[in-house]
Parts: structure tokens; sequence; C-alpha cells
């Protein structure tokens, strides 16, 4: 009778549509995203909880510029760069851009690639991937160097609101960082990959498990991740 | 419902990457513009944000692969985001007064 009965729910869960399979997945025994992995649940997890900690940044950037009596910076201004004598405006953040969204194709395809388990192009798109990623950084670098020798600190720039500063530095920062461990777990992945640890059922060195292409796609999950927090900062805070 | 369940995303051809990564090169470009000519006021917050929103949205649907998600998943990790749009109308209710009180007072805080 019990057996049955479970087995009732789970064919409930397998066929139920829209709000009703949400209603039975959650309600359903042991787990509750049924073909989802753990580890891609677990990395969605943490990408909310990331999500709050850069929404809280912004948030406090927004407060900081909507309630400050005095002049807030002109991004466009600000991070204008300056070619053979003309100004464009926020030029390096445009390059820096286009460099991350490219990073993050070469990144969708070398999760496609895993899944077909072409090893040696998913491995050399990944390290195409780090590679961009490592130019980025490369280019918030420059960015950082170029503003605190124009005397931008977090508690005062020659151009207005004390707060611009902070802002600036916490965010960007915090991105850079994201970017950053990226690149090295990029690295560190890509040279699984090559190695044919996926498909030899090689067990890690921390885990000891045997891991599988899905690898790649979790990876791809954070990557892509950093790319979509860029999209945000680059609309509020250098746009805006 | 059940096939986009158990849909399986390594049979997507490299060419939709190649077409959302084309989408995401213009809509960047886009919102570059929107500085280059510098719009103003209204036209240029709306611009912003929709430019903004087109972007993410592709590369949480098509990239991040959510369009092909259990919706389990998918409601679990989109719902809570609602609160943070919350916290924004808190802070933006907040943000107002306090120069409100900056503007009546000034030298106060």
């Amino acid at each position: 009778m019990v057996q049955i009965s479970l087995r009732n729910e789970a064919d409930e869960a397998r066929q139920s549509a829209g709000l009703a399979s949400i209603a039975a997945d959650l309600s359903s025994d042991q787990r509750a995203f049924k073909n989802v992995s753990w580890g891609k649940a677990m990395m969605w997890i943490f990408l909310l909880s990331d999500t709050f900690v850069f929404s809280c940044f912004l948030i406090s950037y927004m407060t900081a510029r909507m309630s400050t009596t005095v002049p807030w910076p002109n991004p466009s201004e600000v991070f204008a760069l300056e070619i053979g004598g003309t100004s464009f405006p926020l030029l390096l953040i445009a390059i820096m851009t286009f460099v991350l969204i490219s990073s993050s194709g070469t990144m969708a395809m070398a999760v496609n690639y895993g899944y077909r388990r072409d090893r040696i192009t998913t491995a050399a798109l990944m390290l195409a991937t780090a590679v961009l990623g490592a130019a980025f950084v490369g280019m918030q670098a420059f960015e950082w160097t170029k503003l605190i020798h124009e005397g931008v600190r977090p508690w005062e720039n020659p151009w207005g609101a004390a707060q611009f500063g902070s802002s600036f530095f916490m965010i960007t920062g915090f991105h850079g960082t994201h970017v950053t461990f990226g690149v090295i777990f990029l690295i560190a992945i890509a040279r699984k990959v090559l190695r044919g640890d996926f498909d030899t059922g090689r067990r890690g060195f921390f885990t000891s498990r045997k891991g599988n292409y899905e690898a790649v796609e979790i990876m791809g999950l954070y990557w892509h991740f950093v790319d979509l927090v860029w999209v945000f900062i680059f609309a509020f805070f250098y746009l805006w | 419902m059940t096939h986009v369940a158990t849909h399986d995303t390594a049979q997507h051809p490299i060419r939709l990457y190649l077409v959302v990564w084309g989408w995401l090169f213009v809509l960047s470009t886009c919102s570059y513009m929107v500085d280059y000519f510098h719009l103003q006021g209204h036209l240029r917050y709306s611009l912003i944000l929709l430019f903004m929103v087109l972007k993410a949205g592709l590369i949480v649907a098509v990239f991040m692969h959510m369009a092909w998600e259990r919706l389990a998943l998918v409601y679990a990790i989109l719902l809570p985001i609602g609160a943070v749009l919350v916290f924004v109308a808190i802070m933006v209710l907040e943000s107002d007064y306090t120069l409100l009180s900056r503007t009546l007072h000034p030298g106060l805080l």
C-alpha cells in the first residue's frame, strides 16, 4: 500500500505541469529539484546569496547617491579615455564589457563541447575564457591606477560627492575579486578536462570523488553570473 | 512540461550561443551609445534599464540554461530576487527623506 502511494506521488511529480509541478516537487519525497544534481542546485543557491551581496552594494551606492546634497561626479567624464587628443567617454569600460561578454560566449560553448565529450575543444575554450577574464582584471587594475593617480580615494575625490570613491572601489573591487577567483577555477577545471579526468573517472584531489562534465556547466554558471553582475554595474554605476 | 524538464542542453547547436553572443554585443553597443550621444532624462534611464534587462535575461535564460531548468528550481532562484526590489523601494523612500532633511537643515547633517 505504501509502495503504491509512493509510486503514485513520483508519477504525479513527473507528469504535472506549471505551478502544479512546483507544488508536486516541493511536497515530494526526499528531494525537491528532481532532475537537478546537488552540485548544480548548490551553485544556484550560492549565486542567489551572492546576488544579495552585490544587491546590497548597489543599493548602498544608490542610497548614498540619492541622499547626498553634493553633486555626484559625472562617470562619463571620469572614465573617459583620451586617445590622440580626442576624449572618448567610457571607452575602457566599453572594451571591458565586450571582453567579459566574449568570455561568456566562449564559456557557453565550452559547456556545450563538454557534454559532447570533446575534451580538447572544451579545455581550449575554457582557457580562452580564462585569458579574457585575466584581460578584464588587467584593465580594471589599469583603471584603478588611473583613478588613484587622479586623486580618487574612498573618502574623497576632486570632482564631488566623497561616496563616489568608496562605492567605486567597493563595487568594482568585489566584482574584480570574483573574476580573479573565476579565472583560477577555470584553469583548475580546464586542467581536469584536458587530462581526461571526466572520461577516466579519476578521483579529485580534495574530494576523492569522480567528476563528470557537469563540472564544466557548474563552472559556467559561476562565470556567467560574474558577467551578469557586470551588466548591472555597467548600467547603474557607469551609465546612470 | 515533461519533455522540457528532461530537455538535454547538450543537444543545443553551437549556433544558438553564437546568436546570443551577437545579441549581447548589439545590446552592449546600444547601451554604450546612450552615453555616447548624451541622451538625458527619462529616455536615458528607460533605455539603460531596457538594455540591462534584455542582456541579463539572455545571459540567465540561455547561457545559464535557466529556460530549460526544472520549474521548481527556476522559482526557488528567481522569486527571492523580489526581496531585492522591495529593499530598493524601501531605500528610495529612505534616501528621499534623508535628502529632504539635509536640504531643510543644512549644516545639521
